[in-house]
């Protein structure tokens, strides 16, 4: 195995171009697992650790410019703000050495399905920038997942940033495991508010082969909530509203039996989870003022 | 400058000074605590040498299979590669070791009989290069049918797992794919049955839980010069290694010498051997040193399991809550080899009626040989299972007589003089209604603990924790009760002994004891004690603790909760053998010059010859001069029986121990998610030698019992294959699933044991697993007869 050391971005790009099935490696936290349990044998390893852009990251007026290196702790002591569903996924992740060292980058370069901080990005709206030596690239994330652990990256790209758009409204996030911290997903889910569009996006983790959006239920519900007049009103929703909303994303799932649960029970925690952050959200939003203000104090146009 | 040549990061002297005094019943610092946490200590895997070589094991993809061929000729063309073994490179006619039964063979031959069964060795000089060429060696199986139950263990047509058994529990268990049967029989079952006001029957299965220490199987072997082998081991039990390593190596016992080393914890999985052969026979074969380290992959399939088991329990009662009588059938899966197979059936069946009195029983535990994972000795060993099936037994005849659980087994708790199931009378102490009654009346934890004051949830206090799946909905407290039984030191006829060899001498004008002994300390804290029991008899502040090694007789196992006992124990006897000796001197040096040496109790304090009234007679310095004195000895606890084959009657075990505990968890009942609130614990230890250690060893195993109620669990496909061999998919208890354990500690002395004390390792992983369950029960109204229970289980129907 040879362990490359790019200094700079471009000295990776042309790395990764003359290497296509070089691995690229920042925190570490997934790819030295796999090498460990050799699962793995990539025959070169690129190190992107020297990169210090792919640690930084800028807030625009639209969106949250994510470095790809950037770890799940700085998201949460930072950037609870602007990215309040990532944030709460992001405490989800591992142990705090882990929360140290693993970034969204490394999330989506392994794509796996029960990655924690997919579902808060389906849920935000994101995209992905992917460079080569040909070139940038923008994939919004609902088609960066491909399989599983398949992603839409050509074999001679690179995740520079994620791009994410900042919050407008109330965010949540919830993730089943069967063990109160450190621990797997059996199944996830994400949900934000976008007052400016009047829409709701939700995104579901470790149910299906890739993340994915629960596009139906997302229908149905903005539907419901304009019919209703509840933008504007802010009043309660409807029971039957919320239940057929979560009925609509545990059908949007399509889980397998493993070892850390059935398809039966994801579907079902799926659903549970969908009915209750639905409910956190949109009581933030009540108590925000419908819009005028936002859970975590972001202000809106 | 010379080149070290010796092996590094070996075991080293322990001493402790005027800093760490402490006698018995005092908490002082443990000798190796400050290493540990500093990370200093040095662990089996940390251990180096020089021109050492690495081994690696390449192990059986198949849970049973015929090998057909094997080639290593790719593996050792591979540069940096000094030896590839099979079992035709096995040196002796000996080439199979084993607990009790010589079953498993150092390396597979002609065919595998559970996954991950070592099948070759490779020694290189990097770790990666052995195991780059170990994955080079071509191995041909044939698979064969797997037997991985009950039915398919017995069926007509069943694969034996070992065929041409001789050993001897072959001649009475009634189907060779049997390793153990031990029924137990003792009143009228049928006319009891009768008298019943109400019978509960019950139907419970136990999944395999792993011990999941976190130091994995590592060690050293370094030939020596006389053609033996030094080996640098972590390990439970040195001698009984060295009784099984030494034969299959060709060697006599004399030249394979071992030497313990950094253990990271147990719990029953370094009772069988794992690399210890093959490390030797590497190190033999090249004669170069050789090291082997599992990962946690690799450590999944080095060490037994807990025996995963399907319980089948009656209990017969009258209206006014009396146990008439109770029947049980209890099948525990053994897996491929015997490991400690016999010993679990022997504890499960006479500890199957639990802590009650019951007149009447018919009791049946039997282990079976299948293709399964092999599964030994883990802390509880059989009790464990046995507990879980009949507390839950407990609470069902409370609930259909309308009475309150913990009444009803207050009213049927054993007590002094009560009688086993094996027509043992109880000796010592047994506080059963006692300890019942204080977790009892423990305060509860406040409702709604998960509120904030401005009535905002922390989700950390909540199911789910941190992954924010509640804010209160869907929850509903649950709370649950359980006692357990569970025997000290080893049983059934067994010739349980330790050996000390305590030496006191001056050095630095200081007298310093030194306590030599082969007692794995595995983190019990087992030298702490000795420390403390060598102050207390010999009173010195000093005491040096040697490495464990063979150079001094077999300590016995580091298991049953026998280690104070019975090495505490040997230390105690050996220490006053000491000071009579030191008497002795001191009345040949100075007894003409004060009547007390000859008429008065004389005493070891403060590094002084005194008094029972107090009086100073001469301090130990001077009684010493340049003149050691020493002393090594055999002690035994008191003799145990076999049980009887037809009706397991028999004094079967030494001392029993006893804890209960009442579980709080708060369950979400949407998502099936459980919080353990709090997990309070009352034991009986006869007497805290060292209270500190003691609450650690109850809280520890108190979690270890909450693992198994909800998380840990070796998975295995149909193919007997293992599913979940990492710390990613076999969970076990953070700190946020670990619930505040008060802990009430009773010293009622058990007046047959050193100190009256009672083992104290094991009792609290018995009652924590079923009174979480019973709590979760009470949360959800849910039957949840197997353990550990998943989210799936609460939820579904």
């Amino acid at each position: 195995m040879e362990f490359l050391r790019p200094a700079t971005w471009e000295e990776a790009l042309a790395a990764k171009a003359e290497h296509p099935s070089a691995v690229p490696i920042a925190g570490g936290t997934d790819v030295m697992v796999e090498i460990n349990f050799d699962h793995r044998r990539p025959t070169h390893l690129m190190d992107l650790n020297r990169i210090r852009d792919l640690h930084e990251w800028e807030v625009g007026d639209e969106t949250v410019r994510l470095g790809a290196s950037v770890p799940y702790s700085k998201i949460i002591d930072q950037l609870a703000t602007e990215l309040p569903g990532l944030a709460l996924a992001s405490h989800t992740v591992g142990s705090p050495q882990i929360r140290n060292r693993g970034s969204v980058g490394g999330n989506l370069g392994a794509a796996s399905p029960a990655g924690d901080s997919h579902p808060a990005l389906l849920a935000a709206g994101a995209e992905v920038e992917a460079e080569s030596v040909r070139g940038t690239r923008f994939i919004p994330v609902e088609e960066f997942y491909t399989g599983v652990k398949r992603n839409a990256l050509a074999e001679d790209e690179l995740i520079k940033r994620v791009h994410i758009k900042k919050a407008d409204g109330p965010q949540q996030f919830s993730k089943v495991g069967t063990r109160n911290a450190m621990v797997i997903a059996v199944c996830a889910f994400g949900i934000a508010l976008h007052p400016e569009t009047r829409t709701v996006r939700a995104g579901i983790g470790s149910a299906a082969p890739t993340p994915l959006r629960a596009t139906a239920a997302e229908e149905f519900l903005n539907a419901a909530l304009e019919e209703g007049g509840y933008w504007d009103s802010g009043k309660v929703i409807a029971p039957s509203v919320a239940r057929q909303f979560a009925e609509l994303c545990s059908g949007a799932c399509n889980p397998i039996d493993d070892v850390r649960g059935s398809a039966a029970y994801r579907r079902r925690a799926v659903g549970v989870m969908a009915r209750r952050t639905l409910g956190w959200t949109w009581e933030s939003y009540r108590a925000s003022g419908m819009g005028r203000t936002t859970e975590g104090g972001a202000q809106c146009a | 400058m010379a080149s070290p040549t010796g092996p590094t990061r070996t075991p080293a002297k322990l001493h402790q000074g005027a800093d760490a005094e402490g006698g018995v019943g005092d908490s002082p610092l443990r000798p190796d605590g400050t290493l540990k946490v500093t990370g200093e200590f040095a662990y089996s895997s940390d251990m180096w040498h020089e021109d050492m070589l690495w081994g690696c094991t390449l192990r059986s993809p198949y849970a049973h299979a015929e090998i057909v061929s094997i080639d290593t000729s790719e593996a050792l063309e591979q540069a940096g590669v000094y030896a590839v073994l099979t079992y035709d490179d096995l040196p002796a006619e000996v080439k199979k070791y084993g607990l009790e039964i010589r079953d498993t063979p150092a390396l597979a031959h002609g065919r595998v009989r559970h996954h991950g069964e070592p099948v070759a060795l490779v020694a290189a000089d990097h770790p990666e290069t052995a195991r780059r060429a170990a994955a080079r060696i071509k191995v041909e199986y044939k698979e064969l049918p797997v037997v991985h139950d009950e039915a398919s263990a017995l069926a007509e047509d069943a694969p034996l797992l070992h065929p041409g058994r001789d050993d001897h529990h072959a001649p009475h268990v009634p189907h060779p794919n049997i390793v153990h049967r031990q029924p137990i029989v003792r009143g009228d079952v049928a006319s009891a049955a009768e008298r019943a006001d109400v019978i509960v029957t019950g139907e419970y299965e136990v999944g395999m839980q792993d011990q999941a220490f976190l130091g994995p199987e590592s060690g050293l072997a370094v030939p020596a010069e006389d053609g033996g082998v030094d080996l640098y081991i972590a390990t439970q039990w040195l001698h009984s290694d060295l009784r099984q390593i030494a034969p299959v190596l060709g060697l006599p016992e004399e030249k394979v010498r071992m030497t313990l080393s950094g253990v990271g914890g147990a719990f029953g999985g370094r009772e069988d051997l794992s690399m210890q052969i093959h490390a030797c026979l590497l190190a033999l074969r090249t004669g170069k040193p050789v090291k082997i380290v599992y990962n946690r992959f690799e450590s999944f399939f080095g060490h037994v399991h807990r025996h995963p088991a399907k319980l089948w329990y009656e209990h017969g009662a009258t209206r006014d809550g009396k146990l008439t009588h109770m029947k049980c059938r209890i099948v525990l899966d053994g897996g491929a080899y015997a490991s400690a197979s016999p010993a679990v059936v022997g504890n499960a069946s006479s500890h199957a009626a639990g802590p009650y009195e019951i007149d009447n029983v018919e009791i049946e535990a039997l282990a079976l040989y299948t293709n399964n994972p092999p599964c030994g000795a883990m802390r509880g060993f059989g009790a464990v299972q046995a507990c879980f099936a009949y507390e839950a037994q407990m609470d069902k005849l409370a609930a259909e007589l309308g009475m309150d659980p913990v009444e009803f087994r207050q009213r049927n708790a054993m007590s002094q003089g009560s009688v086993m199931p094996t027509g043992q009378t109880v000796d010592a102490p047994a506080p059963v209604a006692e300890l019942l009654r204080r977790v009892k009346s423990m305060p509860l934890p406040m409702e709604k603990q998960w509120e904030n004051v401005g009535g905002r949830a922390d989700v950390r206090a909540l199911p789910g924790g941190l992954s924010n799946t509640t804010h209160g909905e869907g929850v509903v407290r649950g709370v649950g009760y359980a006692v357990g039984i569970k025997n000290v030191c080893f049983s059934e006829g067994f010739d349980d002994y330790s050996t000390a060899r305590v030496r006191l001498e001056v050095v630095g004008g200081e007298p310093v004891a030194v306590v030599h002994t082969a007692m794995a300390e595995v983190g019990q804290g087992g030298i702490t004690v000795h420390s403390q029991i060598a102050r207390t008899e010999l009173g010195v502040t000093r005491v040096t603790i040697l490495p464990a090694d063979t150079q001094v007789g077999s300590a016995g196992s580091t298991s049953a909760s026998r280690q104070t006992y019975m090495t505490g124990g040997a230390v105690k006897h050996v220490c006053e053998l000491v000071r009579e000796q030191v008497l002795r001197r001191g009345r040949e040096k100075f007894g003409t010059y004060h009547p007390a040496w000859a008429t008065a109790e004389l005493l070891l304090e403060g590094g002084k010859v005194v008094t029972d009234g107090g009086e100073v007679l001469a301090s130990l310095v001077d009684v010493l001069g340049d003149e050691p004195v020493e002393a090594e000895d055999e002690w035994r606890h008191r003799p145990t029986v076999p049980f009887d084959l037809e009706t397991g009657q028999g004094f079967g075990h030494v001392q029993y121990s006893f804890a209960a505990h009442r579980a709080v968890v708060e369950v979400d009942t949407e998502l099936g998610l459980v919080k353990v609130i709090e997990l309070a614990c009352a034991q009986d230890v006869g007497k805290a030698m060292n209270p500190q250690a003691v609450v650690g060893q109850i809280q520890g195993g108190t979690t270890q019992g909450l693992g198994l109620a909800v998380m840990e669990e070796i998975l295995v496909d149909p193919k007997a294959k293992v599913r979940n061999p990492s710390f990613t998919d076999y969970l076990i208890p953070t700190i946020l699933d670990t619930p505040t354990i008060p802990v009430d500690v009773l010293e009622l002395a058990d007046e047959h044991a050193p100190y009256g004390l009672r083992g104290a390792g094991e009792a609290p992983t018995l009652s924590s697993t079923p009174a979480v369950m019973a709590a979760i029960r009470a949360a959800t109204g849910k039957a949840l007869p197997r353990v550990p229970v998943r989210p799936e289980h609460i939820v579904e129907a």
